[in-house]
């Protein structure tokens, strides 16, 4: 523990961000009613996701790093979650006409 | 010009011309003109072009070539410078025939002497033909053929024969299937026969079939509304099957192997099928057909037992040699195996059969070889068991090996002639073909399909042993004698003819059976053109009169004088009438030839057996004489027996007339001799014109004023009267016969007799200049006579002798012979003449008197009878025990055992079927099923639910593997 927090910055501690804002990411998707929370969580995963990308990718950190590999997987993420976004505020919108909420568990109009 | 080049090319463009005819007309038919008119030309000038070839052929190629080579009969000595200085006559000699054409025949004589003073010069040299071996070589020199003289050898060598092949069909082992050709004197002369023959038949049909020109009602079928059938006419189809016909006969007649006859004589027996069927609808027609073509099956199952015996044995279907591969040696043929230049020609029975035969012995001489020569190879064994062959073969060691092997390949080859040429027992198909249309009959019963069956024997002549022989003139004697004696009784004109030509046919088989190959074809083409002649002669009177029965007919020679007087022509030649030892007609020299050759057998043999042959011979001509002149007398003399026919009778048109008149001609003299018989014949021919002019005048001066009187010609014979009505109310015989009746006619015909007999001695003296002295029908058939039959041979089996047929010609033989032939042909006339010419004995009285004989003769001695009760009656029995035991007994097994299979199903689909297999797929579905309700009570909706499975899933997944599963040990 005391190596993490003050010793040199390694991918641990990338690492422990990531999981730090996945899990954020997680637990604001399953508790957020509201759809722009969940898409906000979904945010948060993604980027959990790209810093540890970014770490593997980082020769300073690690000698036997991904290369460019990392970061490249990182801004195709960005660029994925960019559309994401966009669709899925255009799903919320849509919603919204529909059923003047946003609440997600509302949307239940496909179970089976 | 080299024959052996021509020669092929000319007689094969003449078989393919018909064939070519038939394809136009089979694709064409019914298009050429109004109901396929012109079919009719495309048929006739496809074989009058085959014709116009078989003659160039004959006299502008072989003639030219080897008229040289022939051996008159005591007149011997011919010079060269005649041949030289003749050319010019020669050629006028044959264009008097109307069929050679000038230009073409003056190129090819020139050029065949210059080769042919050198070939005889080389022929002296082997007059000996012991010494013979390198003789084939000597003389393929000049023509690439074998040559030969046929003076008065004692041992004739190969007669002269091209032969080649035109294609290869196939060649399995050894069997070479092949189209090729087998080209000598009598080819040639079977050629021109069969295409003159065939092309007067042509045009002759041309008008006989008329009718079918349009719709025909057909009277002698009726249907079961009881209408007689209407149906359109079929004139192209029938010159279509003409075609085909002539085709498969010159086929057969070119062809150079067996099995090439054997395709040829099939087709010939399908072509009789179709045109004796050509009037399907009737049934009596359908019958006739289905009879003749079984009862020819019936033969040549004969026939391929003979193949296969000549094939096991010799090993080759070819008849000359040929040489197949290019290298100058020619392969030996059926001819040369059976009869060696090494054995001086004899009968030898070929190596292969002895060593078939004799293979116990073989193996026994071998084995002992073997202990003798332990280190014997094998080679050295072939030699030695080659060595001692001629001990099996000579019979040293107790028996002829091989022998019946050739007996058996020589008669199963005569059974396929005896259903083809209608000899006994397979005769009874030939008088039942009289259902055909008379230009059929014309051309089935003289010159091809019947012909067909000599022919072969007679080109298969050397490797007939005598005990085949023997066996051929037993059938012909047995074959002459009954048909001559239903011919006495039968009322159908055409029967009559018909019976005649069976009896002739057996004329033929006996001639070559008791040793008389010169004889027998001789006969076969004499009788080719009177029978022709006497076929259309009758088709004329029933085209005339509508019915084949004489007892209707009468008197008819006032009405249709030419062919009342060209059918007397007929009957004279059939007969055999002559005066003696000077000249006669066509069927004396043949017939006396085969007489004086049964009787040389009789004279040769000390028993009594060997009699038989010349007795019935001499019988069944007394027999021919009565029978064709009692024809001619119910037909045509006397008065009309049934008034309304004779009222409808008038001559045939000059289309159906004209042939009968130039066969007529032939008929007369296609046997004679140039030197002396043409002279005297054609003296007594002019003769007989002048005095006929003579005496038509005179009666015919008479007659003009009556005719006038009665507003109508009728002929000059008095005994009128009845013909009042006018011939013009019979319009629905619209064709130009009327315009040939009363004096018209008559004047025609007295300057036709006096102008044929002028044209005959006009060719007479031109033949003789040309220096054709020596060319005789019998001197060219000679020419080919088979090799090594010019002597007398005796049985291995039977120990008769065969007289050589030049002892025949002996004055000892041929003087009494020739005057019991003239006797016995002159006591049938006579009766015949007693008998219906005058009316002094009547038929009926004679009838009463014999009646058991009679009933047994127009019964046709019970034939078809006998052949019901023995072959059909015993067929349908089995038959219909068969058809029982079907019905009953296996009929009952297959629906049992159809029946066991369905209860089988039935009990296997409810076991099986439905409980195993649906069983299954049902239970696995609705688990399946159940599954799926039990989950979809997970998919809930909830966006946040999903997400809390997703997360503890993973972190289950998470704690899973952690646990089982390290990554060391991956690394590891």
């Amino acid at each position: 523990m005391n190596l993490m927090l003050f010793g040199t910055v390694t991918v641990a501690q990338y690492m422990l961000v990531g999981a730090v804002l996945f899990v954020t990411g997680v637990v604001c998707m399953a508790t957020k009613r509201n759809a722009l929370g969940v898409l906000m969580g979904i945010e948060l995963v993604l980027n959990g996701a790209n810093i540890n990308f970014i770490a593997f990718g980082s020769k300073y950190l690690r000698p036997e790093s991904l290369g460019l590999d990392g970061p490249l997987i990182a801004l195709f993420v960005i660029v994925l979650a960019a559309g994401e976004a966009a669709v899925a505020l255009a799903i919320a919108l849509n919603f919204y006409n529909n059923h003047t909420t946003i609440d997600v568990d509302r949307a239940d109009d496909l179970k089976g | 010009m080299d024959p052996a080049q021509i020669l092929p090319v000319l007689l094969g463009l003449a078989v393919i011309s018909p064939l070519a005819s038939f394809v136009v007309i089979l694709l064409f038919g019914p298009r050429m003109g109004k109901h396929g008119e012109y079919g009719a030309y495309v048929a006739i000038s496809a074989i009058g072009f085959s014709c116009l070839l078989s003659f160039i052929a004959m006299f502008g190629v072989w003639l030219p070539n080897h008229a040289h080579e022939l051996a008159g009969d005591g007149h011997g000595g011919h010079s060269t410078e005649q041949h030289g200085s003749a050319d010019e006559k020669e050629v006028s000699a044959s264009s008097s025939l109307d069929v050679v054409p000038v230009a073409y025949l003056a190129d090819k004589t020139e050029a065949g002497h210059a080769t042919a003073t050198g070939e005889h010069a080389n022929e002296e040299g082997h007059a000996k033909a012991s010494s013979d071996h390198g003789h084939g070589a000597a003389a393929s020199g000049g023509h690439g053929t074998e040559h030969d003289g046929h003076g008065e050898h004692d041992i004739n060598g190969p007669p002269t024969a091209y032969t080649g092949v035109y294609y290869l069909l196939g060649k399995f082992g050894d069997l070479r299937l092949e189209i090729s050709y087998y080209i000598d004197s009598v080819t040639l002369c079977m050629f021109c026969m069969v295409t003159l023959i065939a092309t007067l038949i042509h045009f002759y049909a041309s008008g006989y079939m008329h009718d079918e020109l349009h719709d025909i009602t057909d009277h002698e079928v009726t249907l079961t509304d009881g209408s007689h059938l209407k149906r359109p006419g079929r004139f192209p189809r029938f010159f279509q099957y003409l075609s085909l016909f002539s085709f498969s006969m010159l086929g057969l007649v070119l062809a150079g192997n067996i099995a090439m006859v054997f395709v040829f004589w099939e087709l010939v027996g399908v072509c009789s099928y179709f045109l004796i069927g050509f009037y399907i609808e009737r049934k009596s027609a359908s019958t006739a057909a289905n009879k003749a073509f079984i009862v020819n099956r019936v033969g040549d199952f004969g026939m391929l037992i003979g193949l296969m015996a000549l094939w096991s044995g010799i090993g080759t279907f070819s008849f000359g040699d040929i040489d197949y591969d290019g290298d100058g040696v020619k392969e030996k043929g059926l001819f040369s195996t059976v009869r060696p230049a090494e054995n001086d020609y004899a009968l030898t029975v070929p190596d292969r059969m002895v060593l078939l035969s004799a293979r116990d012995e073989v193996d026994q001489f071998v084995s002992a070889y073997r202990t003798d020569h332990p280190n014997a190879s094998q080679d050295e064994v072939q030699a030695a068991v080659l060595a001692n062959v001629e001990n099996w073969r000579d019979g040293s060691s107790g028996t002829h090996y091989g022998h019946w092997l050739l007996v058996i390949a020589g008669i199963g080859i005569f059974c396929g002639c005896v259903g083809k040429s209608a000899q006994f027992p397979l005769h009874v198909w030939l008088p039942d073909a009289m259902e055909g249309p008379t230009p059929v009959s014309a051309l089935v019963h003289s010159a091809t399909m019947v012909a067909a069956g000599v022919y072969l024997v007679g080109r298969f002549y050397p490797v007939f042993p005598p005990e085949a022989l023997l066996v051929i003139a037993i059938a012909g004697c047995i074959t002459l004698f009954m048909a001559a004696s239903i011919a006495l009784t039968a009322t159908d004109i055409k029967r009559v003819l018909a019976y005649s030509t069976v009896s002739q046919l057996g004329y033929m088989m006996l001639a070559l059976g008791v040793g008389g190959w010169l004889a027998g074809m001789m006969h076969l083409i004499t009788h080719a053109f009177f029978k022709s002649l006497l076929f259309m002669c009758s088709g004329s009177v029933i085209h005339a009169v509508h019915t084949n029965e004489m007892p209707e007919m009468g008197g008819l020679r006032k009405k249709m004088p030419v062919t009342a007087y060209t059918m007397l022509v007929g009957c004279m030649a059939i007969a055999g009438v002559s005066i003696p030892f000077v000249v006669g007609f066509s069927g004396y020299y043949s017939k006396d030839a085969i007489l004086e050759q049964a009787f040389s057998l009789l004279d040769h043999n000390e028993s009594s057996w060997a009699s038989i042959f010349f007795v019935f011979a001499a019988g069944g001509a007394a027999m021919t004489a009565f029978y064709m002149f009692r024809m001619w007398y119910l037909t045509f003399a006397g008065t009309p027996r049934n008034q309304e026919r004779y009222d409808h009778a008038h001559e045939s048109p000059r289309v159906m007339y004209m042939p009968l008149v130039i066969l007529s001609v032939f008929a007369v003299c296609v046997a004679w001799a140039a030197y002396t018989d043409l002279l005297i014949g054609a003296a007594i021919a002019v003769l007989v014109g002048i005095l006929a002019m003579l005496l038509f005048k005179s009666s015919s001066a008479g007659h003009d004023s009556h005719s006038v009187a009665h507003g109508h010609d009728s002929h000059g014979h008095g005994d009128h009267g009845h013909n009042d009505h006018g011939h013009d109310e019979h319009g629905s015989h619209g064709h130009e016969a009327h315009g040939h009746h009363g004096g018209q006619s008559e004047a025609y015909l007295r300057y036709l007799i006096l102008g044929l007999g002028v044209l005959v001695l006009v060719i007479g003296l031109l033949w003789m200049g040309a220096g054709w002295q020596n060319v005789t029908l019998a001197s060219l058939l000679e020419q080919s006579r088979p090799v090594g039959t010019t002597r007398s041979v005796t049985g291995v089996m039977v120990d008769w002798t065969w007289p050589d047929e030049h002892l025949s010609h002996v004055p000892e033989i041929k003087v009494p012979v020739t005057l019991l032939a003239f006797g016995t042909a002159m006591g049938g006339i006579a009766l015949a003449t007693v008998m219906y010419g005058f009316g002094w004995l009547s038929p009926s009285d004679v009838r009463r008197q014999f009646s058991p004989i009679y009933s047994f003769l127009i019964h046709k001695w019970w034939f078809d009878e006998l052949y019901d009760f023995l072959f059909v009656r015993p067929t349908h029995v089995i038959g219909r025990m068969m058809a029982g035991f079907d019905k009953n007994w296996l009929d009952w097994l297959i629906d049992g055992s159809a029946k066991v299979t369905i209860a089988f199903s039935n009990f296997w689909e409810r076991l099986a079927d439905q409980t195993i297999v649906d069983g299954t797929v049902n239970v696995v579905s609705g688990w399946l099923y159940s599954l799926g309700v039990s989950l979809h009570r997970v998919q809930t909706g909830k966006l946040r639910q999903y997400i809390v499975f997703i997360a503890v899933g993973a972190i289950a997944i998470f704690l899973l593997v952690s646990f089982f599963w390290s990554p060391a040990q991956a690394v590891r």
